[in-house]
């Protein structure tokens, strides 16, 4: 479209641009959920069960009462009614919210250890602490089942739905894999994860009457709104929730947990203001994790490498009392094109909070699985594990045949390994030495299929030449709200400075939750929309005060009106209804036209000591096929921190989870390893640039494709450095001796 | 977390009377574990008396080669002292192994020294432990071991002692001074910890109003050519796996002195008398080496998973032997 009014001005979009957002936080301007210092304030602290099933028979308050400062100690026996949380229904995705379908504090039935028992109300957060920590509480232990690996004989197959599949089927692959030349046949196993967002949850809470103003360090506003309107029974207009700031989300702050929940119960009790911030051992055992897996991947092949079949298969765990399974085995179903594949998902049920969305759920540890064994084939073959991905790289997507909207993982191979020097690989295992270091050097596929969600957005533009976007999305640590501010700019060809994004709380347009790396293209096709709009509305304005080629800003002040708006959607309720319904219509439509996904391929060199078994990594290049990036700067850092986060899964990280109590033994970070600086090589980044033809801009999600993949590099270069293959994570020195 | 009296002291004497005034007073160093302790609910102290500002920050050469360490020194300036780094290597080596640069710039020598195990078990007041909780038995047992001791443990507790620093002290025989209301006594390393036995709670010799005030490490000609290897799960901030402190002196080929010490897999820093009998007056070889390492590691008691620590400690001492063997062959070429 040719606008009367376009200066030529260089793009922004794309350009390494500084966060919008970071004067704020260096300086410590910005507020985050525990830092709102409200009249009358209150602290909360959570006393959680130290029992994985059974029932309260006791609960013994009175020396935490007794303490000076306690407002109040809230129990099954005290607490406000709350009115239980919905089933989850496929078609009302916002019910998918609930961590868990526990009424916290309106019953006395306990089904996780950690599942919060009681709550305590002080003046200063140590009076709540120190009282916590005095409330007894009995139980009658109730036989409970929270052994993993000891449950796994009795693993049931899911049922997925439209969003969720946790199964596929093309041909025959058992009997292929039977008649195939060459099989890989192997299983693999990933323990519980944890987010550790350096932020820990938190949520300041106040009601003025009926109406409910909460801060939280959410992902997911709107659903989180919806969802306390309904456990307390208000109408939605009268609750808002706000996060302008965000430490870190990972998913642990998709859904609604305990803490928020019993933060707005607490002052509803009180009628007070309360602040609740958990401990970081709250977040361990009050936060769903990533479940732990059992995975086959078995590969037949001819001897030309052409893979026959490709069966992966997986048990992961879920919960009585709510939440979704982990769709490990999706990669399997897009990444190459064997003749016959069957996927399938079962689930074992244990007596344990439910699981969440860790970063790529399923795609992490799925892709590990799926890479490592595609290594072993190679290694089988004698084949380079490139060239043979390259054999089986598909035309069409391998599970349906359904086209690709965009799919260059051959030129990332490519470009990575010219950055790497993979040419220079001694592809023979044990054979490169520094020292008393094994060198090797290993490559994995990353995998991240894209969804979209509805967005609404106002693009507001003023006679001072200022822009102002407003949308209720999320600020987590990654650049969004600088994103969009580059995008309106470009679109309506003003400079980057003169846009503002209003983000963070509920009372903007609906936005979309930062979930499944669909926050930034959900939005920007909103914003494209509202930036086209207005670009119209300015034309036709300019044409009638003839003030045509003059700059947008003086278009509209010689127009006399103070600004000029757009709005992309609609927060009534029914046009709230109807985004659901354009949504999921879009949804299934584009689902049945294209396979959509960011890919990339990983590089890694590990060097291991051969007497103790430390690994350490010591190079690292990242080739990635995003669509087009957005900015160079908040892109490369994502997709940095998702290789970051991967090298910890390869490694370190691991709940350590008592098999006899359910109980997590290392809640906190100096027993959940998280990688150190020290872990951590410089790693290189580098991206094709391509936009994909259907997405707004071309652009594809970044958050989650970096961490797919790599915890299998991290393996195959280890094999390629010892001749080990160790199919269990985290890969510990105890493991490599 | 429940709320406690904080005294400062400047003067020796006064810490020691208001210590042994008050029967649930404790001494606060850098504060980098008993803070976190008071806070997790598992040391409950009435006052905590702050001894960093005591004059007990010095560290000088003795007469006869031997150097004196304040009990307050900060972790770091211990390691960055010349006298230590030239003539105690190993003991500047552990230090740095140990937590952050953070955490060493606030902990001090004594608070190193007496600093609790990190036994999950030990941390988490829901768990039954005999060593924070006399009589409660041990959680760890049949649970989480992995990190557990594999040398003098006991059926009541299987933790290991954290601290690198006493390691390698254990490695050099220094010896600590204490002082009391009753007066001033030496305590060698290796006799200031007790065995858990069935009284895991107490770990130490020392009386409850006992303060140590500097320690003393031994002119030592092996020390020159010591080092110390700490294998982990990640680079850095994580405890031992296994840590080695050994020191080497040959002649020619034949081994004349030689110090061993384990971290990571005993209730308290590890001697490895058996392993070093071995090795002195033998041959300077990687046989000579294993031997010794299998010997000491002999009597190891694993729990269901952690025996990867027998054969982790086993190459870990022999790996750092052999390298000590290396750089004197190449020292003694040069």
């Amino acid at each position: 479209m040719t606008s009367t009014h376009n200066t030529t001005r260089e793009p922004v979009v794309g350009a390494p641009v500084d966060r919008v957002d970071g004067p704020a936080k260096t300086t410590g301007a910005a507020r985050f959920a525990a830092e709102h210092d409200l009249a009358g304030l209150t602290h909360a602290a959570l006393v959680t069960a130290t029992v994985s099933r059974g029932r309260i028979t006791g609960i013994d308050t009175s020396a935490a009462e007794a303490l000076p400062g306690v407002v109040a100690v809230l129990t099954h026996h005290n607490a406000p009614k709350l009115n239980p949380p919905k089933r989850v229904s496929p078609v009302n995705m916002s019910t998918m919210v609930s961590g868990t379908q526990v009424n916290y504090l309106n019953t006395d039935e306990v089904h996780w250890d950690g599942q919060p028992v009681a709550v305590v109300v002080a003046e200063h957060s140590h009076a709540a602490r120190e009282a916590a920590a005095l409330v007894e509480v009995t139980y009658e232990r109730l036989p409970a089942t929270v052994d993993f690996a000891a449950e796994l004989p009795n693993a049931v197959l899911d049922k997925g739905n439209m969003l969720m599949p946790t199964g596929a089927k093309k041909g025959d692959a058992d009997a292929a894999l039977a008649a195939a030349p060459v099989v890989v046949d192997s299983e693999y196993s990933t323990p519980q994860h944890h987010h550790n967002a350096i932020e820990p949850h938190a949520t300041t809470a106040v009601w003025h009457g009926d109406e409910l103003a909460v801060h939280d360090a959410t992902q997911n506003m709107a659903w989180l709104r919806a969802h306390l309107a309904l456990r307390f029974g208000v109408p939605e207009a009268k609750v808002r929730v706000l996060a302008p700031f965000v430490g870190g989300g990972f998913g642990g702050k998709g859904f609604a947990w305990p803490g928020v929940i019993l933060a707005v119960l607490a002052a509803r009790a009180t009628g007070r203001p309360v602040r609740l911030s958990l401990t970081r051992e709250d977040v361990y055992r009050t936060v769903g994790a990533r479940t732990p897996s059992t995975q086959r991947v078995a590969l037949g092949a001819g001897r030309d490498g052409k893979l026959t079949a490709l069966v992966h298969t997986a048990v992961t765990r879920k919960s009585p009392v709510g939440g979704q399974p982990e769709p490990a085995v999706t990669p399997a179903n897009h990444l190459y094109g064997a003749a016959n594949i069957r996927t399938g998902q079962s689930s074992v049920t244990l007596d344990w909070i439910p699981n969440t969305a860790v970063r790529a759920p399923g795609d992490a540890i799925g892709s590990f699985a799926l890479e490592s064994a595609i290594d072993e084939l190679a290694y089988e073959l004698g084949a380079d594990p490139i060239e043979l991905r390259m054999r089986n790289e598909p035309e069409r997507n391998p599970i349906d045949g359904k086209k690709f909207s965009h799919r260059m993982l051959r030129e990332a191979y490519e470009l990575g390994a010219h950055r790497f020097g993979w040419a220079d690989r001694s592809p023979e295992p044990g054979t490169t030495r520094d020292g008393r270091w094994l060198v090797g050097t290993g490559v994995a596929t990353a995998y991240h299929p894209q969804l979209r969600l509805t967005a609404n957005v106002t693009v507001r533009l003023a006679a001072d030449g200022s822009v102002t976007v407003r949308s209720g999305l999320h600020e987590i640590g990654v650049g969004a709200a600088t994103v969009q501010a580059q995008i309106a700019a470009d679109a309506l060809g003003v400079p980057f400075d003169a846009v503002h994004v209003e983000c963070g709380d509920s009372a903007l347009p609906e936005g979309a939750m930062a979930g499944g790396s669909m926050q930034t293209s959900s939005v920007a096709a909103s914003v494209l929309a509202a930036c086209r709009k207005l670009t119209r509305r300015l034309d036709t304005l300019a044409r009638r005060s003839g003030t045509a080629g003059r700059t947008p800003a003086e278009i509209v002040a010689a127009a006399k009106v103070p600004y000029i708006e757009a709005a992309v959607g609609s927060d009534t309720r029914i046009g709230k209804a109807a985004g659901q319904a354009r949504f999921m219509a879009r949804t299934a439509r584009d689902m049945r036209r294209w396979q959509k996904a960011a890919c990339g391929a990983h590089f890694c060199e590990v060097r291991v000591d051969a007497d103790t078994g430390e690994v350490r990594v010591s190079r690292w290049t990242g080739a990635f096929d995003v669509g087009r990036v957005m900015n160079r700067k908040t892109a490369v850092s994502q997709l940095r921190g998702g290789i970051v986060m991967g090298i910890g899964m390869a490694l370190t990280e691991e709940a350590h989870v008592d098999p006899r109590s359910g109980r997590i033994m290392n809640p906190s970070l100096s027993g959940y390893h998280v990688p150190v600086h020290a872990d951590i090589p410089p790693i290189d980044i580098a991206y094709l640039d391509e936009p994909d033809p259907t997405m707004p801009l071309g652009l594809l999600g970044i958050g989650e494709v970096g961490i797919t993949g790599v915890a299998a590099a991290v393996a195959n270069a280890i094999h390629n450095a010892t001749g080990k293959r160790l199919r269990d994570l985290p890969i510990t020195p105890a493991k490599l001796l | 977390m429940r709320t406690f009296d904080y005294v400062t002291a400047t003067d020796v004497t006064t810490a020691l009377r208001t210590v042994a005034e008050r029967p649930g007073a404790k001494f606060l160093g850098g504060g980098t574990n008993l803070v976190d302790l008071i806070r997790e609910n598992v040391e409950r102290p009435d006052v905590v008396v702050d001894v960093t500002r005591l004059p007990l920050t010095g560290i000088d050469e003795l007469p006869g080669g031997g150097v004196r360490v304040g009990a307050g020194v900060r972790n770091s300036a211990l390691a960055a002292h010349p006298l230590v780094r030239t003539r105690y290597p190993v003991l500047s080596q552990a230090v740095l192994n140990g937590a952050s640069a953070q955490l060493r710039n606030m902990a001090t020598v004594g608070g190193n020294l007496l600093q609790r195990t990190r036994c999950p078990y030990f941390y988490d007041t829901a768990s039954p432990c005999a060593k924070r909780e006399p009589g409660s038995g041990c959680g760890a047992l049949g649970g989480i071991t992995r990190d557990a001791a594999i040398l003098g443990v006991s059926e009541h507790c299987v933790a290991t002692h954290p601290s690198d620093m006493a390691v390698a002290l254990a490695a050099l025989d220094a010896v600590v001074e204490v002082e009391s209301i009753r007066g001033t006594r030496r305590v060698p390393v290796l006799e200031l910890y007790r065995p858990p036995g069935d009284t895991p709670h107490v770990e130490t010799v020392l009386e409850r109003d006992e303060l140590i005030t500097a320690v003393e490490l031994p002119a030592a000609d092996a020390a020159p050519r010591s080092r110390y290897r700490k294998v982990r799960d990640r680079a850095s901030y994580a405890f031992a796996l296994v840590s080695v402190a050994a020191a080497l002196r040959l002649d020619g080929d034949t081994i004349v002195d030689a110090r061993v010490a384990l971290g990571g897999v005993a209730p308290l820093p590890w001697r490895a008398a058996e392993a070093e009998r071995l090795l002195v007056g033998a041959p300077a070889t990687e046989e000579t080496f294993a031997r010794a390492a299998e010997a000491e590691l002999a009597a190891a008691t694993p729990q269901h998973d952690n025996a990867f620590k027998v054969e982790l400690a086993r190459r870990t001492i022999v790996a750092t032997l052999r390298e000590l063997q290396e750089h004197a062959a190449a020292g003694s070429a040069a």
